[in-house]
């Protein structure tokens, strides 16, 4: 490496093998990162936490197993910015929510555990929508993080944190979860690279729940290939987690490497596009289908008949499990504790005022009509009705997949919008998610990767690709062809069109 | 409500005249299963506060469960054992509640979807008319896990209301309990609250003989609540019923029932209608008060857990379980009975005593079946009773007691010599035959010596030797008694009359 690279501009696979060949030191790579991040993120607000201190402990001891000749895993020394909602041990672990202020859990999410194990440097925790309830990180107690495309834009949501921390230079590698979209849509309003792997692919345990029959923590990149090595870290069985599938992980990286879709069947999902979807991110997304067709790929198009109900499906099941998810965070063990000295009041009026004061507007939402929905007499009709959606939705996807190998829809139907715009409008702010939820209630992973900017307001456009369960390569190697074909056409990555910070 | 201890209640005889209870029982039962339920902390009783927790235990945000396979095991096996069917599939449900000793704020249990359903209990209850069985229909046995335990510190009373300020031990915390629920239980008339006690007797015995739980009431181990309701004839549908919760020991079951059917009775007598509610037992004064009513009561909200999956136990493991489930109490009762062909009265002598699993191990260790009981009911009765503890206890073993019997039947020891080998097995000197031989004590059988002592007895006094040679033959106990002290009771005694009228040519 020469002294005038900026090493926050190499992809992780790049950074990894700089690393391994000597040519640069991790510790030297962390240093640019942390630089990095203090000259952009007082205006982007990725983190929420930097660690500058242990990600340069992380590093250097990357650096001494190097030179005492140690075999380095394939992302030793790559710098990863990790979501607030994964706990690590030591670090404060807020979920973008008042009500964990100042909470450093005394143990590593299983996530965290396979990163530190890998060599990974976590340069910190990144902001997002209180307890990932959210598709513009402005329900962040914290403050909102900012699309460094446009400063004035939402970077998309829950993830908005790990997802501009990428687009910014700020970090190669992030982690994120995804309950309803919250990796998949930021990656497509930021320019970069997001996966929901498989339900059950990556440990839930130390992911703090907002809906477990949903979340899944998952890779953002800004690279295909740096997403299937991230991924490849994170994924496996993991006996801490009930739900975790015992199954070999696939061959992502492998996939992403052989990026070729000659034969593949492709599969356009009718109900997402169309109507409600952005002019310029139609155009973008037909131009990315014309492009697969040209690479070999047979399209067809597909309907899924109870797509439209997805959304309302979501937002019973989402709020029923958040209600009782959340219900743990009551001032008594860790966290916030408000007016416990204000009068005598009894432990119900402190947990009362904890829990009025520690959460914010959208979680108190979801929390009152997850117990509304779960109520004696509600149940069937709310619950029940949804559950029973969701079979249908599962069913959708199994007859797609007999006629085509992946589903591919535009991520989000929007670019970004500005900052505000839907903060006050609940339902509005909903719909961002209409194209990716589908995925989260059959169990099975999706990608999003950027396609271009849409004409009329020069954003990033995401191309969603789904796949059947444990079938998380294929989006590798189909995202992979398209990405190579697309950075064929464009002469350089989509980020390098992204305004200076 | 809770300070009203001056309830009006209608004397029993009354009761049972008007009134036809019902009864509905529900058991918790502490698993004896080396770890948690969902998480791998230790379950021993007695450790110092909250040093038996983790992440999982203690509802930290992000912690997991995983569910215990030998709680899964016990619970199936409880269930056989309780005649019930076992699920083909289930899910575990969260009850969704706040309170501070809830970590999570909601309890993982089983809710629509019970592990095993449908069985009943047999129970012996001693009536007017001799011993009768009553079939305990079960409703249901779950899964589920224990709250911790909070203390109320300050105040008068230990309770809430006044304490100034509580600490929560969260080591009970995820501790596995199966909660046991019998169907309504009807047509037990003036016996309700026998047949309640008797229930939770054989349920014990049954959970003890599984192996399953220590099964200690006063540890909180067992606990039962009571579901008590009246109504006027059999054919009325079920009244108003209350809970009565904190009944820790079998004998307040059995005065809790009782108490709620006066009290419940006294209220429908003077024309007013029984509360549903909880109400909490006092020991001490033998009465119940209200606690929360069930119109504040609240909304579980209950829904099947997402972070665990569903539990499908297969075929082949519940037909294994079965096969290797200890017999049932009851019938293992009535086989032994039949088999030491002894009476209903010594049978029930042998099960008061807690003496049942020795006696059997003493009679398959060789011993005759009245020797065995004998010696247990016995001397070693007596010597637990002394030391306060459990027959299976004391430092002796059936196979033991076995040997000293065989010894005593061979002849090689009397009774009396007998005794002094247990005091000797029980002090730890060894083997019956290690402490015969050590203390010196067989019976002397070689004729020769017990003649050579007869002589001397005589010869020591004449007078009584020409009493019997003269036809006193009753006078031979003198002679007899010197001859045992001077062979320190090492001879047998029968055989020394024997002899000793044979040598003055008497007969008897």
């Amino acid at each position: 490496m020469t002294g005038s690279t900026d090493l926050t501009r190499l992809t992780a696979a790049e950074t990894a093998s700089a690393v391994a060949a000597g040519e640069v030191s991790a510790a030297e790579v962390a240093a640019a990162h942390l630089d990095r991040i203090a000259a952009v993120d007082d205006r982007v607000h990725a983190f929420l936490h930097v660690d500058a201190e242990g990600a340069l402990a992380a590093a250097k001891a990357v650096d001494a197993a190097r030179s005492s000749g140690e075999q380095l895993s394939p992302l030793a020394g790559v710098p990863l910015a990790l979501k607030d909602v994964l706990t690590q041990k030591g670090i404060p672990t807020t979920c973008g929510s008042r009500i964990l202020e100042g909470w450093r859990p005394p143990y590593d999410a299983t996530v965290t555990a396979r990163l530190k194990d890998a060599g990974v440097v976590i340069l910190g925790k990144t902001n997002m929508d209180e307890f990932a309830m959210g598709s513009s990180t402005e329900h962040s107690a914290y403050g909102a993080t900012h699309n460094p495309w446009d400063l004035d834009r939402i970077p998309g949501g829950s993830g908005g944190g790990s997802a501009a921390a990428i687009a910014a230079f700020e970090a190669p590698l992030a982690i994120g979860t995804d309950t309803g979209g919250s990796i998949r849509q930021p990656a497509a309003v930021t320019g970069t690279v997001g996966v929901k792997p498989t339900y059950g692919a990556v440990s839930r345990f130390g992911l703090v729940a907002l809906a477990s029959s949903l979340d899944q923590a998952g890779p953002c990149a800004r690279t295909v290939l740096d997403a299937a090595l991230l991924h490849s870290v994170i994924a496996g069985h993991d006996p801490l987690d009930s739900t975790s599938l015992d199954q070999p992980v696939p061959d992502v990286v492998g996939a992403a490497r052989r990026a070729d879709v000659k034969g593949l069947r492709i599969g356009v999902v009718k109900e997402l596009g169309g109507e409600g979807y952005q002019a310029g991110v139609r155009q973008r997304f037909d131009e990315a289908v014309a492009l697969l067709a040209d690479l070999g790929a047979e399209v067809v198009e597909v309907s899924a008949p109870h797509f439209p109900y997805a959304l309302a499906a979501y937002y019973l099941i989402l709020p029923s499990e958040c209600s009782s998810n959340l219900a743990k965070f009551d001032g008594i063990r860790f966290g916030l504790r408000v007016g416990e000295d204000d009068g005598d009041p009894s432990v119900e009026q402190v947990m009362a005022r904890t829990r009025a004061a520690g959460f914010g507007p959208e979680a108190t939402r979801r929390i009152m009509l997850g117990t509304y929905a779960l109520s004696a007499g509600y149940y069937d009709a709310y619950y029940g009705s949804a559950q029973k959606v969701r079979t249908l939705i599962q069913r959708d996807f199994a007859a797609a997949f007999e006629q085509a190998d992946v589903l591919i829809s535009p991520t989000a139907p929007t670019t970004a919008f500005k900052l505000g715009e839907k903060l006050d409008d609940p339902l509005a702010m909903y719909l961002n998610d209409v194209a990716t939820i589908p995925a989260n209630l059959a169990g099975i992973p999706g990608m999003s990767l950027p396609i271009g900017l849409a004409p009329e307001d020069g954003l990033p456009v995401g191309l969603q690709i789904m796949a059947p369960a444990m079938a998380d390569d294929r989006l590798y190697n189909a995202g992979a062809a398209l990405e190579g074909a697309l950075l064929d056409r464009w002469g350089h990555p989509i980020l390098e069109e992204a305004p200076a910070l | 409500m809770s300070t009203d201890t001056t309830e009006k209640v209608l004397p029993y005889d009354d009761v049972v005249a008007s009134f036809d209870p019902v009864l509905g029982l529900e058991v918790h039962v502490e698993l004896g299963t080396a770890t948690k339920m969902f998480c791998g902390c230790p379950t021993t009783f007695g450790a110092a506060p909250n040093t038996q927790v983790c992440p999982t235990c203690l509802g930290l945000p992000g912690s997991l469960p995983v569910v215990n396979k030998v709680g899964v095991e016990s619970a199936i096996r409880i269930g056989l054992a309780l005649n019930c069917s076992i699920a083909e599939w289930c899910r575990f449900a969260r009850k969704n509640y706040f309170y501070p000793d809830m970590p999570k704020n909601f309890q993982t249990s089983q809710y629509d979807e019970p592990i095993a359903y449908d069985g009943y209990l047999d129970v012996d209850v001693e009536t007017d008319e001799g011993v009768k069985t009553f079939r305990i229909g079960i409703e249901r046995a779950h899964m589920e896990e224990d709250t911790g335990k909070t203390t109320h510190q300050g105040g008068a009373t230990g309770r809430i209301h006044g304490a100034d300020y509580s600490l929560v031990d969260y080591n009970r915390a995820g501790i596995p309990l199966i909660e046991i629920v019998t169907k309504p239980i009807e047509g037990t008339g003036k016996y309700a609250p026998e047949v309640a006690r008797a229930y939770v007797t054989a349920l014990r015995e049954l959970l003890r003989g599984l192996g399953v739980s220590d099964v200690k009431m006063e540890q909180g181990s067992l606990r039962c609540d009571a579901n008590v309701s009246l109504r006027r004839t059999p054919s009325d549908t079920f009244g108003t019923r209350t809970e009565t919760k904190n009944v820790n020991s079998l004998r307040s079951i059995e005065r809790a029932v009782r108490y709620e059917m006066t009290r419940q009775a006294a209220v429908l007598e003077d024309g007013g209608s029984i509360t549903q509610e909880t109400r909490h037992w006092h020991e001490d004064t033998g009465i119940t008060t209200s606690g929360r009513s069930k119109e504040e009561a609240e909304d579980y909200r209950y829904f099947p857990e997402p972070d665990l999956v569903p539990i499908a136990p297969s075929r082949e493991w519940v037909e294994e379980l079965r096969t290797s489930l200890p017999e049932n109490p009851a019938v293992r009762r009535a086989r032994l009975q039949q088999v030491w062909g002894i009476s209903d009265l010594d049978m029930q002598t042998v099960l008061n005593a807690g003496a049942l699993d020795v006696v059997e191990d003493t009679v398959a260790a060789g011993a005759d079946q009245a020797a065995a009981r004998k010696w247990w009911l016995g001397e070693l009765a007596r010597v637990a009773n002394e030391r306060g503890v459990e027959l299976a206890d004391l430092p002796i073993t059936p196979a033991q007691v076995a040997g000293v019997e065989a010894l005593v039947s061979e002849g090689t020891l009397n009774d009396k010599l007998a005794r002094q080998v247990i005091e000797g097995v029980l002090a730890g000197e060894g083997e019956p035959d290690a402490v015969v031989a050590s203390r010196g004590l067989a019976v002397v059988s070689d004729d020769g010596p017990l003649l050579a002592a007869i002589d001397e007895a005589l010869a020591a006094q004449p007078d009584v030797a020409d009493k019997i040679r003269g036809g006193k033959v009753q006078a031979a106990g003198a002679i007899v008694g010197a001859v045992m002290k001077a062979t320190r009771g090492q001879a047998d005694a029968g055989r020394v009359r024997a002899l000793l009228l044979e040598r003055l040519g008497v007969s008897e």
